[in-house]
């Protein structure tokens, strides 16, 4: 181990954090969206769109990530009427090729949680509502809605990081994010092993406050499950 | 032709590409498999390291699933490939080899993917054997039986059998992987779609083909593994 070379490396692959930063937010935002959207198809009770949504899970959970993103990517330009549309500014820029890519992946896998997270909303709570006078769109809003958000965020957590790890694909369409440029940095020197372990780090750095966020967030949802706070007699005293 | 037409492409006659895209992916059921063995069998020491093992082995076996889910799948993959010439060259270089040394793609890529699984096994063994009741476990040790037969006749099958679902997610998620394993050049079922896309400019046609062809993988291998998991938990009174 060098550890000149391996900062030297710290100081190559730093430049790709933000655009990790950037494929993991944009895509994961964009595919909470989708996935919200295909977990209310799934739960319409309409069998057409319940449908749908079931297929569109299937296949994208089915296949591999890196086959969405070439398919994304080099697929539209089989086809002249695309390559002249105004779709080809956004589809030849393999920045907007990844995100869409992911998004939709994601998507897929989200919508599953998301209907966990709802299905698992107790009956009595919705009826509850209803009895109050809430009307569809309210009960949603204010009660089916944040206690799915609050058990599905766990497992969206891990979503969240595995979206991490995702955006190490879009090297493989010449984006220059961490991977990207380990690779190439690896194909320049032929030392694999330090420029992993720097590049290791930095993912490992991500996930790390990933999780602590998520954690965060968890404790900030779910005050009601935090034993109440014990008088210590040392608090400074607040004025009334 | 520039046409969306997956059947006369793909057809088994002269100029088609049925046999290739077969040969491709049969190639990635193997490499996707070697990964999953090896996983496997890190798994299991994975976990007996985490319930059985010391402090420091316990350490070890945290670390490893710790790192390997939290980085890229692809970056193991390119320290396997690339890596291993580094270690490798200067080995050929003691017993008179010239040039570069390194793995073979299949190689390489499969130890990368059974690297990255293990952490995966470890963690589905180590849960399964949690859930398997100690009063099984004391009622072979009180029959006489050494720990050696009482893990191979009671232990080992009743954690294969808690197992069963977790390792189905992980061979899924290893199959796709194994798509990453093209980077290195390995003709698997994507890299021979790249191959195709590239010689007839249809990406779309042969990349649909790829996700057709992992799908029909996943969807055989899931119905194969169904029907061992009902084998496994045919002991079993269901709710």
């Amino acid at each position: 181990m060098d550890f000149s070379f391996m900062l030297s490396a710290f100081l190559r692959l730093l430049p790709g954090i933000p655009l990790t930063l950037q494929l993991a937010v944009i895509s994961i935002a964009l595919g909470i969206t989708l996935a919200l959207f295909l977990a209310l198809l799934r739960l319409s009770r309409i069998k057409p769109l319940e449908w749908m949504a079931r297929a569109y899970v299937f296949v994208f959970r089915s296949t591999p990530l890196l086959v969405q993103i070439f398919l994304v990517y080099y697929g539209p330009g089989q086809f002249p009427a695309l390559r002249h549309s105004i779709l080809w500014p956004i589809l030849r820029e393999p920045y907007w090729c990844a995100i869409i890519a992911l998004a939709l992946n994601t998507g897929a896998y989200g919508s599953e949680i998301i209907r966990g997270g709802l299905q698992s909303v107790p009956h009595g709570q919705v009826e509850a509502a209803r009895a109050f006078g809430m009307g569809r769109l309210q009960i949603f809003g204010r009660i089916v809605l944040p206690l799915a958000v609050r058990q599905a965020l766990p497992a969206y957590g891990n979503e969240i990081i595995l979206m991490v790890k995702a955006t190490a694909l879009g090297s493989v369409i010449t984006l220059m994010e961490v991977t990207g440029l380990a690779a190439k940095m690896i194909s320049e020197t032929y030392r694999a092993i330090e420029v992993f372990v720097v590049a290791g780090c930095i993912y490992l750095v991500i996930n790390f406050l990933v999780t602590r966020l998520i954690q965060l967030v968890e404790h900030w949802l779910s005050p009601h499950l935090r034993s109440a706070p014990i008088s210590t007699g040392f608090e400074k005293k607040v004025a009334a | 032709m520039n046409d969306f037409a997956l059947f006369t492409v793909f057809g088994f006659g002269a100029g088609g590409w049925g046999p290739a895209m077969s040969v491709a992916a049969v190639m990635t059921f193997a490499v996707a498999m070697t990964g999953f063995a090896i996983g496997a069998i890190i798994g299991v020491f994975g976990a007996w390291a985490k319930v059985a093992g010391g402090g420091a082995l316990r350490a070890i076996a945290d670390g490893y699933t710790t790192v390997l889910r939290g980085i890229p799948d692809l970056l193991v993959i390119y320290l396997f490939y690339f890596g291993s010439s580094s270690v490798l060259t200067p080995i050929g270089r003691l017993f008179g080899a010239q040039g570069f040394l390194s793995l073979p793609s299949f190689l390489a890529g499969a130890l990368a993917i059974g690297i990255v699984s293990g952490a995966y096994h470890t963690e589905v063994f180590r849960g399964a054997y949690k859930i398997v009741s100690r009063g099984e476990i004391e009622a072979a040790r009180a029959t006489g039986m050494s720990p050696v037969l009482a893990f191979r006749r009671v232990t080992g099958p009743l954690t294969l059998r808690f197992a069963m679902p977790g390792l189905g997610n992980i061979w899924q998620l290893v199959l796709k992987e194994s798509s990453l394993v093209s980077v290195t050049g390995l003709v698997e079922i994507l890299r021979q779609s790249e191959i195709g896309a590239g010689s007839l400019k249809q990406p779309f046609t042969f990349y649909v083909a790829a996700a057709i062809l992992y799908m029909l993988i996943a969807s055989a291998s899931g119905w194969a593994l169904q029907h061992v998991e009902n084998h496994l938990i045919r002991g079993l009174r269901r709710a």
